[in-house]
C-alpha cells in the first residue's frame, strides 16, 4: 500500500515535469485565456509547435503592432487580460507603441516576447534586442526569464500585476532554450509580492471628510474617468450621483461609465469638451475625481482648473493623487469600493438645485453644435446617423484625431464597455485592430471602427484578419484626404501653412477592401451616406466604408493649448434649440 | 531642495537600471545613487540624493519609486536625525618636499593616505559630503589628480529625537 502511494506521487512528479513551451501553454489554460493575439518567428518557433498541438485560438495578426491592439481592445470590452507573443528582436520592437498604449490607458495585458537563447544573450546574435531594458518604461513590470524553474512564478505573477492594482501590461522575455529546457510545473502556488500590495479599500476617514465637503458645497461636479470602468463601478456612481443631486462630466476614456442621456450628465470634459462640462469644472466649489489621472488634455491650463474647488481624488494609483493637481481629500481605492462606501455614508446631500438649473441653462444654450449642409457628408452628421443606426448599442473603436474626438462627442454612450479609443498615448492605427479584439471579447454585438484616412493606413494590413475570420466589423474611414486634427491645428495656429497635412491623392478604399475579399462602399454625399450605412448594416460580415466629408470641417469647441476651460473657442448660442 | 532618500529593493537584475530609468523619465534630477547589500539575502539597501524643486515634487517621487513591483520600502530621511556618510579617495601631487605638510591639513579630517608613490598620496576620507568637499578645496592647491567619491549613503540613528517632524511615504 505504502509503496504503491510512493509510486503515484513519483508518477504525480513526472506528469507536471514538461518544458517550458508547454508550461506556458498550461498557464494559459489555468488564467482560462480564450484567445492569443500573435506572430510567430524563430526565437517562439517551440513555443508555436506547443500551441499547435494544444489546438490553442490564436489570431494571426499581420504586424505585431496589429496583434497588441487588438489585445486592448479585447481586454477593454471584455475586462480580462489580452495576451500577445511575439518573436524576438524585431517581433518584440514592434510590440512598443501598444505597450506604451496600453501602459497610458491601463489596460490589462500579458505579453510574451521570444528571446536568443540564453548562451548568446549579450552577444547581438542574430534578432536579439534588449527588450527588457527597452520596455522598462513602458511596462508595469517586466521580466526575463533566466531560468526554467522561474517560469511559472513569474507567469502567475505577470497575471495578478497586470489585472490587480492599477491595471498595465506586463511583459515576460523568455529565451529559447527556455521553451526547451525541461522543469518542474507547479501552478498551484500564491503569488508573493511583498513589494506589491494595491490599497484597495478606501480610508474611513477620508471618506467622512468628502461626505462632510458634499454636504456643504453648493456646485459639486463629478469628473469620472477609465477607473470607473475598470472598476465596474457604472451602477454605483449612477446611484451615487442620483442620490447626492451631483452632476457628472466625463473624461474621454470614461465615456459609457455614466449614461449620456442622463439628465446629471454634462458631456465630456477637456480640449474638446462640451461647454456646459468645462464650465461645471471652472465654476465648481467640489471637484470630486473619480479614476481620472487630470491628464492635460482634461485640464488645460493647470492654472485655471477647477480655480474655485476642493478637489478630492479616488484613485487606485495613489502616485496619481496630487501629481497633477493639488488634492485636498485624497482616497487611494477602487472606485467601487470607494463609490460604496459613499453611498452607505450618505450624510447629508448638497443642496444643488440653483447649481443643476444653471448646468441646465447651459446645456439648452451652448449645446454641442455644427452648421447642417446639404450634398455634402459632415462628419458630425455621419456620426450621428452611425448612432441612429445602432441605437446607441455599437462597440465603437477609433483612431486618434478629429473622427475620434467628434466619435466621443456625437455617439452617446449609454452603457459601459462600448467604447475603444487610444486616450493617452493618441495611437493613429489604433482603431482597426482594436476593433477585431473587441469582436472578438463580445461576439454579439456590433463593432464599428471610425478611423481617419491617415491613421486606417498605418494598419490597414489587418483587414486580412477581419476577413479571414469574418468579423463582421464595420469600418468607417471618415475621409478628408487630410492628417485632420493635424489640419485643423495648421489652420489655427500657424497661418494655414499645411506642412505635410494634406493628402489628396488617397488610395481607392472600396478597391482595396474588394482586394482583401470584402465588401467595399463609398458615398459622397448625406444621402448616399445614408444608403451605404444601410446597406453595410444590412449585412452580417465586414463592411469597408469610404466617406468623403467635408475636408475643411473642424472639430469645435476648442480650448486652445495652454488656454483654461472656460476660454474655449467655437462655443455657439443656440436660443431657440433645446437640442 | 536636497532630499535624502533610502529604499529596499529586491537584489534581481535590472532593478537599479529600472530606478534611475524611472528617475530619467520622470526628469528628476540624481545627486548620488549608492547601493549595497543588506542584513537579509536577496535585498539591497539603495541611497540616493536628489535635489526637487518643492514637497510636491518629493511626494511624486517616492509614490512613484512605490509603484515599483521591486522596490520593498521607501523612506524620505531629510528631517529625520541621521547619519551621512560618504567615502572619497584623493589622488594628489605630493613631492616629498609637502608630504609632511598635507600629512598635517589632513590629520583633524581624520583622513588616512592609503597610497604612497614617487610624486603621488592617495588619501582616503569618509565623512558628510560637506566635510569631503572641504578637504578636496583644502588639497585643491597642491594638485589634484584624480577624486573617486561614493555618493551618499546613509542610515536614521537609533533614538531619534522627539521634535523630529517624520515624513511619511503616503499623504493617508
Amino acid at each position: 500500500m505504502a509503496k504503491m502511494k510512493v509510486e503515484e506521487q513519483e508518477k504525480a512528479k513526472t506528469k507536471t515535469r514538461m518544458n517550458g513551451s508547454l508550461m506556458l501553454i498550461e498557464a494559459l489554460k489555468a488564467e482560462r485565456v480564450e484567445v492569443i493575439f500573435g506572430y510567430p518567428g524563430g526565437a517562439v518557433l517551440p513555443l508555436y509547435d506547443e500551441l499547435y498541438k494544444a489546438g490553442v485560438f490564436h489570431v494571426l495578426t499581420r504586424h505585431e503592432q496589429g496583434a497588441i491592439h487588438a489585445a486592448e481592445g479585447y481586454a477593454r470590452i471584455s475586462g480580462k487580460p489580452g495576451v500577445v507573443i511575439a518573436t524576438s528582436g524585431p517581433g518584440a520592437t514592434n510590440l512598443v507603441t501598444g505597450l506604451t498604449d496600453a501602459m497610458m490607458d491601463s489596460l490589462p495585458l500579458v505579453v510574451f516576447t521570444g528571446q536568443v537563447a540564453t548562451s548568446v544573450i549579450g552577444s547581438d546574435a542574430f534578432q536579439e534586442a534588449d527588450v527588457v531594458g527597452i520596455t522598462m518604461p513602458i511596462t508595469k513590470h517586466n521580466y526575463q526569464v533566466r531560468d526554467i524553474s522561474e517560469l511559472p512564478r513569474i507567469i502567475k505573477e505577470a497575471f495578478h500585476i497586470a489585472t490587480t492594482g492599477r491595471p498595465g501590461p506586463v511583459l515576460i522575455d523568455i529565451p529559447k532554450d527556455i521553451t526547451t529546457a525541461e522543469g518542474e510545473f507547479d501552478y498551484d502556488q500564491d503569488v508573493h509580492l511583498p513589494g506589491y500590495q494595491p490599497t484597495t479599500q478606501p480610508n474611513h476617514w477620508q471618506i467622512r471628510r468628502l461626505v462632510e465637503a458634499v454636504s456643504q458645497s453648493k456646485r459639486p461636479v463629478i469628473l469620472a474617468g477609465a477607473g470607473v470602468l475598470h472598476a465596474n463601478a457604472a451602477d454605483e456612481l449612477r446611484q451615487y450621483a442620483e442620490q447626492q443631486n451631483i452632476p457628472v462630466v466625463h473624461t474621454l476614456l470614461g465615456l459609457g461609465g455614466f449614461p449620456a442621456d442622463h439628465p446629471l450628465f454634462l458631456g465630456m470634459a477637456g480640449m474638446h469638451g462640451t461647454y456646459t462640462a468645462n464650465m461645471a469644472l471652472y465654476e465648481c466649489d467640489l471637484l470630486i475625481n473619480i479614476g481620472a489621472r487630470f491628464d492635460d488634455r482634461v485640464t488645460g491650463n493647470l492654472k485655471d482648473f477647477a480655480p474655485k474647488a476642493t478637489v478630492a481624488h479616488i484613485d487606485i494609483d495613489p502616485a496619481e493623487i496630487g501629481k497633477n493637481v493639488p488634492t485636498k481629500i485624497p482616497i487611494v481605492s477602487d472606485a467601487k469600493a470607494a463609490l460604496q462606501e459613499l453611498i452607505a455614508q450618505q450624510g447629508k446631500s448638497a443642496d444643488t438645485a440653483a447649481w443643476l438649473a444653471q448646468l441646465d441653462e447651459w446645456k439648452r444654450r451652448f449645446p454641442l453644435h455644427y452648421e447642417p449642409e446639404a450634398g455634402a457628408i459632415k462628419p458630425q452628421k455621419l456620426i450621428e446617423m452611425i448612432y441612429e443606426m445602432t441605437n446607441g448599442e455599437a462597440i465603437v473603436t477609433t483612431d486618434v484625431g478629429q473622427h475620434q474626438m467628434w466619435a466621443a462627442q456625437y455617439y452617446k454612450f449609454n452603457r459601459p464597455h462600448r467604447w475603444v479609443t487610444s486616450g493617452g498615448l493618441g495611437t493613429m492605427g489604433f482603431g482597426l485592430p482594436a476593433a477585431i479584439g473587441a469582436q472578438l471579447a463580445d461576439r454579439s454585438a456590433t463593432v464599428v471602427s471610425i478611423v481617419g484616412d491617415g491613421g486606417f493606413q498605418m494598419t490597414f494590413q489587418e483587414l486580412s484578419v477581419i476577413q479571414e475570420l469574418q468579423l463582421p466589423i464595420k469600418i468607417v474611414i471618415v475621409n478628408n484626404q487630410a492628417l485632420g486634427m493635424v489640419r485643423q491645428w495648421q489652420e489655427l495656429f500657424y497661418d494655414k501653412r499645411y506642412s505635410h497635412s494634406l493628402i489628396p491623392n488617397q488610395p481607392d478604399f472600396v478597391k482595396l477592401a474588394e482586394a482583401y475579399g470584402m465588401l467595399g462602399l463609398r458615398a459622397k454625399t448625406e444621402a448616399e451616406a445614408a444608403d451605404v450605412l444601410k446597406q453595410a448594416f444590412a449585412i452580417n460580415g465586414p463592411v469597408l466604408l469610404d466617406f468623403h466629408v467635408r475636408a475643411d470641417e473642424n472639430v469645435y469647441p476648442m480650448v486652445a493649448p495652454g488656454k483654461g476651460l472656460h476660454q474655449m473657442v467655437g462655443v455657439k448660442a443656440c436660443e431657440e434649440s433645446s437640442q | 531642495m536636497r532630499r535624502i532618500i533610502t529604499m529596499t529593493v529586491n537584489n534581481r537584475p535590472g532593478v537599479l537600471n529600472r530606478i534611475t530609468g524611472l528617475f530619467t523619465k520622470r526628469h528628476y534630477n540624481i545627486e548620488s545613487i549608492t547601493v549595497g547589500h543588506t542584513e537579509i539575502e536577496g535585498i539591497s539597501r539603495m541611497t540616493f540624493v536628489v535635489n526637487v524643486d518643492d514637497e510636491r515634487t518629493a511626494e511624486q517621487i517616492i509614490k512613484q519609486l512605490n509603484k515599483q513591483i521591486d522596490v520593498l520600502k521607501v523612506n524620505d530621511i531629510t528631517d529625520q536625525a541621521i547619519v551621512a556618510r560618504e567615502l572619497a579617495l584623493i589622488k594628489v601631487s605630493a613631492p616629498p618636499s609637502v608630504r609632511q605638510e598635507i600629512y598635517t591639513l589632513i590629520e583633524p579630517f581624520r583622513a588616512s593616505i592609503v597610497d604612497v608613490s614617487k610624486d603621488s598620496l592617495v588619501i582616503q576620507v569618509t565623512g558628510e559630503p560637506d566635510k569631503v568637499e572641504a578637504l578636496i578645496e583644502l588639497l585643491r592647491p597642491y594638485g589634484i589628480k584624480e577624486v573617486a567619491r561614493t555618493g551618499t549613503t546613509a542610515f536614521t540613528r537609533g533614538a531619534q529625537k522627539a521634535t523630529t517632524n517624520q515624513k511619511t511615504a503616503f499623504i493617508i
